[in-house]
């Protein structure tokens, strides 16, 4: 499976939600690659990948994507993403 | 993994005034210019980041991230902090109002990893910010932040 952490730039917000996706995913023994994208190269990724993880703001942005597209409100809260990556897969 | 995210923090102001984001984005800018990481386009185009895609920099209750892409602008990766007095407002549906600023500077995608993830251990826990955003001057966030690597 394949998971895209989406941000503006792909230098901050993205990095850090990869990272606690990665936590999560472990969390809740999910195998699955996550790669970090900024918004301008964010729809051809979210075309090949299973779940996106965006902010509120960006995902009006990222608009139709055959992906599940989840907004996250904490970056660091690995609960909030555990508990919304958990909801998607099932 | 062995970034000390105090070390990498060029600048760090505490109990700053700020009227609106703009203003707080630039003292974050000024603290990456004084600390010679980037130069004050770098502090225009954090703020163009916000108008642009809005306010989801604020990636934590309280906690504003500020950044661009990389840029020519950018002379070296590194961090500044700004601890606001007042709470400002960003605009954002869930995580306002901010009491934290921190300056984001990278020369590329990915060279900051380790810095990120530093970052986001320090701040993941919520009573933890709010006393680094509380906290008087450099060398209390220094000791937080050092505490915090134990």
């Amino acid at each position: 499976m394949k998971i895209v952490a989406v941000c503006g730039m792909g230098i901050g917000t993205s990095v850090l939600l990869k990272m606690n996706t990665e936590q999560a995913l472990q969390s809740l023994g999910v195998d699955a690659e996550v790669e970090a994208a900024d918004i301008g190269v964010a729809r051809g990724a979210a075309r090949t990948a299973q779940i996106v993880l965006t902010s509120a703001e960006l995902a009006d942005e990222i608009g139709d994507v055959p992906a599940t597209v989840i907004v996250v409100d904490s970056f660091f809260d690995v609960d909030e993403i555990s508990q919304k990556l958990r909801d998607a897969l099932e | 993994m062995s970034v000390n995210l105090a070390d990498e923090l060029t600048s760090i102001v505490t109990r700053a005034t700020a009227d609106d984001w703009r203003a707080a984005i630039t003292l974050a800018g000024d603290g990456l210019v004084a600390g010679g990481v980037a130069t004050e386009d770098y502090t225009r185009e954090m703020i163009e980041t916000v108008e642009e895609h809005g306010s989801y920099i604020v990636i934590a209750p309280g906690l504003a991230l500020a950044h661009a892409r990389p840029s020519p602008a950018v002379l070296k990766t590194g961090l500044s902090w700004v601890g606001l007095d007042t709470p400002v407002e960003f605009g954002h549906p869930t995580n306002d109002p901010v009491r934290l600023v921190i300056g984001l500077a990278a020369t590329d995608h990915d060279g900051h990893i380790a810095i990120m993830a530093a970052l986001a251990q320090a701040l993941v826990d919520p009573v933890r910010r709010e006393r680094l955003a509380d906290a008087a001057d450099a060398d209390e966030v220094r000791a937080l932040l050092a505490d915090d690597s134990h």
